[in-house]
């Protein structure tokens, strides 16, 4: 396993946000974590890169990331914030360059070896032609690549996505899921992300861990987590839940009643 | 992978490095030169290689002008120069470290923590002295860092955003201010000192001054160098400077202490000299980029350009009276500060 946490507790002002939470992650693997909001989503990632102040443990390759220097734990598990912070006047190179900080050494500056990383994610990624644009002239879908692209600069086993959809259209949102999804088989990357999206998380993610009031309530195949009973207990929704044909799990909103009969088909 | 790659990350450009550099001399020459007494510019320029190593010139100049040149032009024009570069250096650091464009000294309670400290000193003729560590810079430094530390705490405790900092920093100030003014009353004997302190002003007795100045103002000019990378994580909030392996409050903690240390080494010799820790680093960071690894060398070089020039026109404007310093970039810097509130009002919420 390279990712491996056990136990994770985080509490703030006295109440539990987050309660006792287990997960393995295999290389390559891509755990999708969903949950109404406020259910803990962006607090279990924060507290597996270390982040925060949190009961358990957390082991990347073995390796107990608690014991291990800022710059270490950085070489091992990168985030994509929800909300990245953009500052004014950044290229989009130095931008993704910010990526190679945990190799480089903050004091060092960069060597030749993270400029080639850089260039080879920005080339990987489309956003070679871009490199000297400043991100305020970025649009959404290419904000969105370049906030990957510094998380892939940083060459990490580990790689945590909170909502990387997050404010895209459509077709951006399926772009940025298949890029995430070809790069983990390429890098055999562990990935964890929060989505919103239960539609995308069926189709993208390998396994659904289901978090409500800052427990894990449900995990396994979309097939298993996502049914409209366990959708409209947690999340209050009304949902048809669809196969899309590939495997994939498509969630459906509906409003007034619903019968429950495609979901049965699609078990 | 091909080695073909253009990339050039952000980085110093060394042209402009070299105009700033070009700049410095000519202030610096131009400083030397005006005064009452002539000196010529070349007589001048030839004294000067000639106290380099290697170089013997005859300057041509007599020994009264030897004099003027060496224990009265050049020691004030040095000073201007160091005192300039730590209060841009100090500014672009600030500036850095709180994510806020329009941080200062000057702003932040700083200056004002420094001039209590510095009127007390004075005021209760605490040991005079000269060195880096007489009584004079250490009230200052102490006054410094209470200001700092205060409009901070006020700062994040109203939600840290960069309006609270500032409106933090003014009451701080104003605070402040008002003790000192308290004390300044109190002791009218040293009225007349504190009052040409606070306006600011660039008098030497001989090298003191300097001496005293140089060992602060190369520690904070050294650790801001080496922190100005630092300075391009943290701006993209603790968070994810800490997702990238770096600790945002130590390496804050560090360059608050020694940007504070810098200034109110500065302004202990100097007095309040404002807006210099404003406009040369918005200056650099208009015409060269917004990254820290610019910014920072250039103003420190900047820096010490502009106040060289200032002090200049405070010595020649009302000749032979002189202008108190703080008075010209004041002058100066308050029209420029409000050309960068209209420029950044898209970012100051």
């Amino acid at each position: 396993m390279t990712l491996e946490a056990s136990g994770l507790r985080v509490r703030y002002d006295g109440h539990t946000v987050l309660d006792g939470i287990d997960l393995a992650v295999a290389p390559g693997e891509w755990v999708g974590i969903i949950g109404p909001n406020g259910a803990g989503k962006t607090t279990l990632l924060k507290a597996l890169a270390g982040l925060l102040t949190a009961e358990g443990t957390v082991r990347v390759d073995g390796a107990d990331i608690e014991g291990l220097s800022g710059r270490r734990r950085a070489s091992l598990i990168a985030l994509v914030p929800q909300r990245p912070v953009l500052p004014a006047g950044t290229r989009v190179l130095d931008y993704v360059l910010l990526g190679r900080t945990p190799h480089a050494g903050p004091l060092v500056g960069f060597a030749r070896s993270d400029l080639d990383a850089v260039e080879r994610t920005l080339r990987r990624l489309d956003l070679l032609a871009f490199a000297e644009r400043d991100l305020a002239t970025l649009s959404g879908g290419e904000l969105r690549r370049t906030v990957l692209a510094r998380a892939l600069a940083q060459e990490t086993p580990v790689l945590l996505l909170d909502e990387p959809t997050a404010a895209l259209d459509v077709g951006r949102q399926q772009e940025v899921m298949e890029l995430i999804d070809e790069l983990r088989h390429e890098r055999d990357v562990a990935v964890v992300g929060a989505l919103h999206d239960l539609t995308l998380a069926g189709q993208f993610a390998d396994r659904l861990l289901l978090l409500a009031g800052g427990k894990v309530v449900d995990e396994g195949h979309a097939g298993v987590v996502l049914t409209p009973d366990t959708i409209r207990r947690h999340y209050g929704a009304r949902v048809r839940v669809v196969d899309d044909g590939t495997g994939g799990i498509v969630v459906i909103p509906v409003r007034g009643h619903v019968t429950d009969r495609t979901d049965a088909a699609s078990r | 992978m091909t080695s073909t790659t253009t990339l050039r990350p952000a980085h110093l450009d060394l042209r402009w490095f070299a105009v700033a550099l070009g700049l410095l001399a000519g202030a610096f020459l131009i400083g030397v030169v005006i005064g009452p007494a002539h000196l010529s510019v070349g007589g001048v320029v030839r004294s000067v290689l000639d106290r380099l190593p290697i170089l013997r010139l005859d300057s041509g100049l007599t020994g009264r002008q030897e004099a003027i040149l060496w224990e009265i032009r050049i020691p004030r024009v040095v000073l201007g120069g160091l005192v300039g570069a730590t209060l841009a250096g100090s500014g672009a650091a600030y500036q850095g470290v709180f994510r806020n464009p329009l941080a200062d000294p000057y702003l932040l309670g700083v200056a004002a923590g420094a001039g209590l400290g510095a009127t007390l000193a004075i005021g209760f003729g605490w040991g005079g002295g000269w060195g880096p560590f007489a009584p004079l810079p250490l009230a200052a430094f102490v006054g410094g860092m209470a200001g700092v530390a205060l409009t901070y705490l006020i700062g994040s405790s109203a939600g840290r955003s960069t309006l609270s900092l500032i409106l933090a920093g003014v009451a701080v100030a104003s605070f402040l201010t008002a003790i000192q003014t308290f004390v300044q009353q109190r002791r009218s004997e040293t009225l007349r000192e504190v009052y040409g302190w606070i306006l600011g002003r660039l008098s030497t007795v001989g090298w003191n001054e300097v001496l005293l100045l140089i060992p602060y103002a190369l520690v904070a000019a050294i650790v801001t160098i080496a922190g100005r990378g630092l300075l391009d994580i943290l701006a993209v909030g603790d968070e994810e400077a800490a997702s990238l392996g770096v600790a945002p409050d130590r390496v804050r903690a560090v360059l608050i202490v020694i940007a504070t240390l810098g200034t109110a080494a500065a302004v202990a010799v100097s007095g309040l000299i404002g807006f210099v820790g404003i406009i040369v680093p918005h200056t650099v960071r208009l015409v060269a980029g917004s990254s820290y690894r610019t910014i920072v060398p250039l103003s420190l070089v900047l820096g010490a350009a502009f106040l060289i020039g200032a002090d200049v026109l405070a010595r020649t404007v009302v000749s032979p009276a002189e202008l108190p310093i703080g008075v010209v970039t004041a002058f100066f810097g308050a029209p420029f500060f409000a050309l960068v509130l209209r420029t950044a009002r898209g970012t100051m919420s």
